[in-house]
C-alpha cells in the first residue's frame, strides 16, 4: 500500500498543512484502504512546503511541494490510485532543486522530514537508542568523554567550546549531585535549527542528553526550551513519555544501576536568557541576569552545582558519534572545526529553510549550490552569520570556509547557525540599527557600558538613519564598540558591537552616503527616500487622503502629485497604494 | 488604547473592575501544585506562567497569592514578572495579532507589514483597540523565518505577506471579529 506522508514542522504547518493532511483524509474516506497517511517533521526544505512524499512501500518515493488543499485531489486520483507521477509538481522536477540535497552531509538531520517524530518505535527503527545501550553495556564514562574528545565536536550554540572537555570538566568537579542541561532557547531572531530538530526528532535529543549524563554522572537533566515553541515543548514531552514507559529514562536504566530524569522548563522570553549563567538563574526562579565567570557552570551551575549546558544541536551529534566512532565525525571538516554544522538559511536567498553541510566548505558554496543564489536574481551583497553577536561578510569574502578560526577573522562568528542572505536591496545601517536596537531592549541593565553604551550607540544609529549625522559619529562608533567589548560582563555586551564593527569596516561608504549626501543606497532608510506617484496612479485619491501632511495633491481620476517641501517621509502613501504608483527613490 | 504590557502594573493595582471578575472560589484553580513538586525557588516562573495561561495576564492578585503561597516577597515576584517579555499584567483583547520583527522578517519587510496593521486598526505594538478586539504585539523570530515576512492572528500564522494580501488578512479578521461582537451581544 503506498504511504503519504506530510511535513508538519512549524513551516509546514504555517504554509497550511493541516489543511493538506485533513484534505489527504477526506480522500481516503473516498477512497478506504487505497494509502496511509503520515506524518513528519521538517526535511529542511521550507521554501516549498507543504511537501508531501509518496513512496510505494519500498525505498522508491517522489516528493511534491507546494501541495495545496485544492491540489490533493489531483494526486490522490492520478498518483496514488492512476499510478502516474504529476511531473509539474516534484519538487525534483525539471532539475529544479539541483544540488540542494546532493551537497548536504546530513547527521544532525539525519532522521528529520523521514521519520515520524510522534513515533518512538521510528525513532528505534532507524538505530536509535542503540547508542545509549552501547555506552550503558559497554562504555566506561571516561571512555564516552574521550570518544566525544577524539569526535573534536565542539559546542554548536555559538562559543564553540569543545563538547568532550566540557563534561571531562563536569566530570572532574567535585561533587555527587551534577546537572545536564540542555539549551533550548534558540534566542537569535532569524535562526531556526533547533526548532526543527527538536519538532523533527526529538529522541535524538533525548539520547545525547542520557548519554551526557552518563558520562559526567548525572541524574537530574533540564532541557530549557523557549516558550514561542509550543510545537517543540509538545514533541519533547510526548517523546520523553515514551522514553520513560520503554525504561529509557527513569530508575535503573536498561537493567543497569544508572537512573536519570529530564524536566522542562519553559523560557518566559528574554534573549540573555541563552546565556549559560543566566539561563541557571531563570531555571532557579530569579530574574535572568548573567554572572561573572568563573566559576564556570562545570563547577558550580544549577543550585551550585557542577553543570553541563549544551546546545540542541550539539546534542544531537552524540548518538551519531557513538555509534560511528569519533574519527569517523572528525574525518569531516578542517583541522580547527569538525564534522557538519545546520545553518537556518533565510534572506533574500532563494531556498530559504534547513542545510546541514561538511565544516570547511565555502560561504559561496552554501548560497548558491546549495542554496540556488539570490531571489529575483538581484546582486549578492553580504551574509550575516551569528544574530545580534555576530556580523556582516560582505560577498567578496565569502570564499571563507565554514571553520570557526576563519569566521572569527571576518568578524562575524560561527554563532548557532543563522545566516541571512542580503542584496543589494538591504541597507547595512538598518541592518546595524536593527541589531542594535535587539540588543539594547534585550540588555539585562546589570553592567553600564551594556545598558548605556548600546543605547548611546543605537542613538548615533538612528540619527545617521534619518539623515542627521556626522563623520565624526563614525569615530564615536568605534570607540564605543572598543569599549563596550572590553568592559561588559556577559557574551551579550562583549558581542553586541559586532554588526556595527563590520558593517562600519566593509560597508563605509554606506554610512558616508547617508551621512554626507543624506541618500540610503539600497533605498530602505524611509526618511531619506524620495516618495513620487508614477503613471500607474489612477486617481483614486486613496493616498492623498492617508497623507497626515497633506502633501499629495490632485482630483479623482488624476494623476497625483507629491509636494516635496510637505512632505515628511513617513511612507504611508507608498503603504496604501494598491496600484504600485508610488516610487520611492 | 491602553498599554499591555511592562511598567503599567501600578495601574493594574487600580484596575478595580478587573479584580473583581476572580472571586477567591475561581482563584485557586491555576496550578499552585507546581510549588509542592518541586520544592524549589525554580517554581515561580512556572507557577506566573500558569496563572497567565489561565486568566491571560499576571494580575496583582495573582501575585499576592504566588507571594503567600512561596514565601517570595511580592516586590521580588514583580521584578520577575517585568523582566520578562511574556508576562502581562494587563489582559490582551479577544484577538491577538503578533508581528514578527526577527532579522528575516526584518529584511524581508516587517516594516511595511506594521505600517500595514498599523494602517488598518489605528494601534501600535502593545496596544489594545479600544472595543477591546484587537491586541499588537511584537515579537522576535516565530520561528518560521522561511516564510517572511510573517504574522500570526490568534496563533494562525500568515507568511509570504505583500500589503495587499496582509489588508486582504486584516480586513476579513476585522469582519469576523465584528460578527463575533454581534453574535455574543
Ligand atoms: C547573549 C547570549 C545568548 C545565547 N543564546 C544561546 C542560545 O539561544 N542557545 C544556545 O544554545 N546557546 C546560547 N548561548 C551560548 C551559551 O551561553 C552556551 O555557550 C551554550 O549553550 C553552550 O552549549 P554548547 O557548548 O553546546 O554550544 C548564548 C550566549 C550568549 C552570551
Ligand atoms: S524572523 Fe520572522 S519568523 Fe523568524
Amino acid at each position: 500500500m503506498k504511504t503519504i506522508t506530510i511535513g508538519l514542522g512549524t513551516c509546514g504547518v504555517s504554509a497550511g498543512g493541516e489543511k493538506v493532511f485533513k484534505a489527504f483524509h477526506d480522500e481516503l474516506k473516498e477512497h478506504p484502504g487505497t494509502f496511509q497517511i503520515k506524518e513528519t517533521g521538517c526535511v529542511g526544505m521550507c521554501y516549498r512546503e507543504v511537501l508531501v512524499e509518496i513512496s510505494n512501500g519500498g525505498d522508491v518515493s517522489h516528493m511534491y511541494g507546494d501541495v495545496t488543499p485544492e491540489r490533493v485531489g489531483r494526486i490522490v486520483d492520478e498518483d496514488v490510485i492512476g499510478n502516474t507521477v504529476i511531473e509539474d509538481w516534484l519538487v525534483s522536477g525539471a532539475g529544479r532543486e539541483k544540488g540542494f540535497f546532493e551537497n548536504q552531509t546530513r547527521i544532525v538531520l539525519r532522521n528529520c522530514g523521514k521519520i515520524d517524530p510522534g513515533s518512538m518505535e521510528e525513532y528505534v527503527g532507524t538505530g536509535g537508542y542503540q547508542a545509549l545501550e552501547k555506552v550503558l553495556k559497554t562504555m566506561t564514562p571516561e571512555s564516552v568523554i574521550d570518544e566525544v574528545l577524539k569526535s573534536g565536536l565542539r559546542g554548536r550554540g555559538g562559543a564553540g567550546f569543545p563538547t568532550g572537555t566540557k563534561w571531562k570538566l563536569t566530570r572532574a568537579a567535585a561533587g555527587t549531585k551534577k546537572y545536564i542541561i540542555c539549551n533550548a532557547d534558540e534566542g537569535d531572531p532569524g535562526a531556526f535549527m533547533d526548532r526543527s530538530v527538536l519538532e523533527s526528532d526529538p529522541h535524538a535529543v533525548l539520547e545525547g542528553m542520557i548519554i551526557a549524563a552518563y558520562a559526567v554522572g548525572s541524574d537530574d537533566l533540564y532541557i530549557y526550551c523557549r516558550a514561542e515553541y509550543p510545537k517543540a515543548i509538545a514533541r519533547l514531552n510526548q517523546a520523553i513519555g515514551q522514553a520513560r514507559r520503554k525504561g529509557y529514562l527513569g530508575k535503573n536504566i536498561l537493567g543497569t544501576h544508572f537512573s536519570f530524569d529530564i524536566k522542562i522548563k519553559e523560557g518566559a522570553g528574554a534573549f540573555v536568557c541563552g546565556e549559560e549563567t543566566a539561563l541557571i538563574a531563570s531555571i532557579e526562579g530569579r530574574r535572568g541576569m548573567p554572572r561573572f565567570r568563573p566559576p564556570f557552570p562545570a563547577n558550580a551551575g544549577l543550585w551550585g552545582r557542577p553543570t553541563s549546558i549544551n546546545n540542541v544541536e550539539t546534542f544531537a551529534n552524540i548518538s551519531w558519534i557513538i555509534l560511528n566512532g569519533g574519527a569517523a565525525y572528525a574525518a569531516y571538516g578542517t583541522a580547527d572545526s569538525k564534522g557538519t554544522k545546520v545553518f537556518a538559511m533565510a534572506g533574500k536567498v532563494r531556498r530559504t529553510g534547513l542545510v546541514e553541510v561538511p565544516m570547511g566548505i565555502t560561504i559561496n558554496k552554501i548560497i548558491f549550490d546549495v542554496c540556488g543564489g539570490i531571489v529575483n536574481d538581484r546582486k549578492f551583497k553580504a551574509v550575516q552569520m551569528g544574530g545580534p553577536s555576530g556580523g556582516c561578510i560582505p560577498a567578496s569574502m565569502c570564499e571563507t570556509p565554514i571553520d570557526y578560526q576563519q569566521i572569527n577573522k571576518t568578524g562575524a562568528i560561527m554563532g548557532s547557525g543563522g545566516l541571512i542572505v542580503m542584496d543589494e536591496t538591504t541597507c547595512m545601517v538598518d541592518v546595524a540599527r536593527y541589531f542594535l536596537t535587539f540588543t539594547q531592549s534585550e540588555s539585562c541593565g546589570k553592567c553600564t557600558f551594556c545598558r548605556i553604551g548600546t543605547k548611546r550607540m543605537l542613538e548615533i544609529l538612528e540619527r545617521i538613519s534619518i539623515g542627521q549625522g556626522t563623520m565624526n559619529d563614525l569615530d564615536n562608533l568605534e570607540e564605543l564598540s572598543l569599549q563596550i567589548k572590553s568592559a561588559t560582563l556577559c557574551g551579550l555586551g562583549q558581542s553586541a558591537p559586532n554588526p556595527v564593527i563590520t558593517t562600519l569596516k566593509y560597508f563605509r561608504d554606506e554610512y558616508v552616503a547617508h551621512i554626507q549626501e543624506k541618500k540610503c543606497p539600497a533605498h530602505v532608510c524611509a526618511s531619506l527616500l524620495t516618495y513620487t506617484i508614477n503613471d500607474k496612479c489612477t486617481g483614486c485619491t486613496v493616498c492623498a487622503k492617508a497623507c497626515a501632511s497633506n502633501a499629495i495633491t490632485g482630483s479623482r481620476k488624476e494623476i497625483h502629485v507629491v509636494d516635496q517641501e510637505a512632505c515628511i517621509k513617513c511612507g504611508k502613501c507608498f503603504t496604501v497604494c494598491r496600484f504600485d504608483a508610488v516610487d520611492k527613490l | 488604547m491602553y498599554s499591555v504590557s511592562g511598567i503599567a502594573m501600578l495601574s493594574t493595582f487600580k484596575d478595580f473592575n478587573l479584580m473583581q471578575e476572580h472571586s477567591n472560589e475561581e482563584f485557586k484553580s491555576f496550578n499552585v501544585d507546581v510549588w509542592q513538586h518541586d520544592g524549589h525557588a525554580g517554581a515561580l516562573i512556572p507557577l506566573l506562567q500558569s496563572a497567565q495561561n489561565t486568566y491571560g495576564y499576571v494580575s496583582e492578585q495573582a501575585i499576592n497569592h504566588i507571594s503567600h503561597v512561596t514565601g517570595i516577597s511580592q516586590a521580588e515576584i514583580y521584578g520577575v514578572v517585568t523582566f520578562y517579555a511574556q508576562f502581562r499584567t494587563k489582559p490582551l483583547g479577544r484577538n491577538v495579532i503578533k508581528v514578527c520583527n526577527g532579522t528575516a522578517c526584518h529584511v524581508n519587510g516587517a516594516k511595511m507589514v506594521y505600517d500595514t496593521v498599523q494602517d488598518e486598526l489605528n494601534i501600535t505594538y502593545d496596544e489594545t483597540t479600544d472595543d477591546g478586539s484587537f491586541s499588537l504585539i511584537s515579537v522576535a523570530c516565530l520561528g518560521c523565518c522561511s516564510l517572511a515576512p510573517v504574522i500570526t492572528i490568534n496563533g494562525e500564522v500568515f507568511g509570504r505577506l505583500d500589503a495587499t494580501k496582509l489588508r486582504k488578512i486584516l480586513r476579513e479578521a476585522k469582519k469576523r471579529a465584528r460578527e463575533t461582537a454581534v453574535q455574543n451581544n
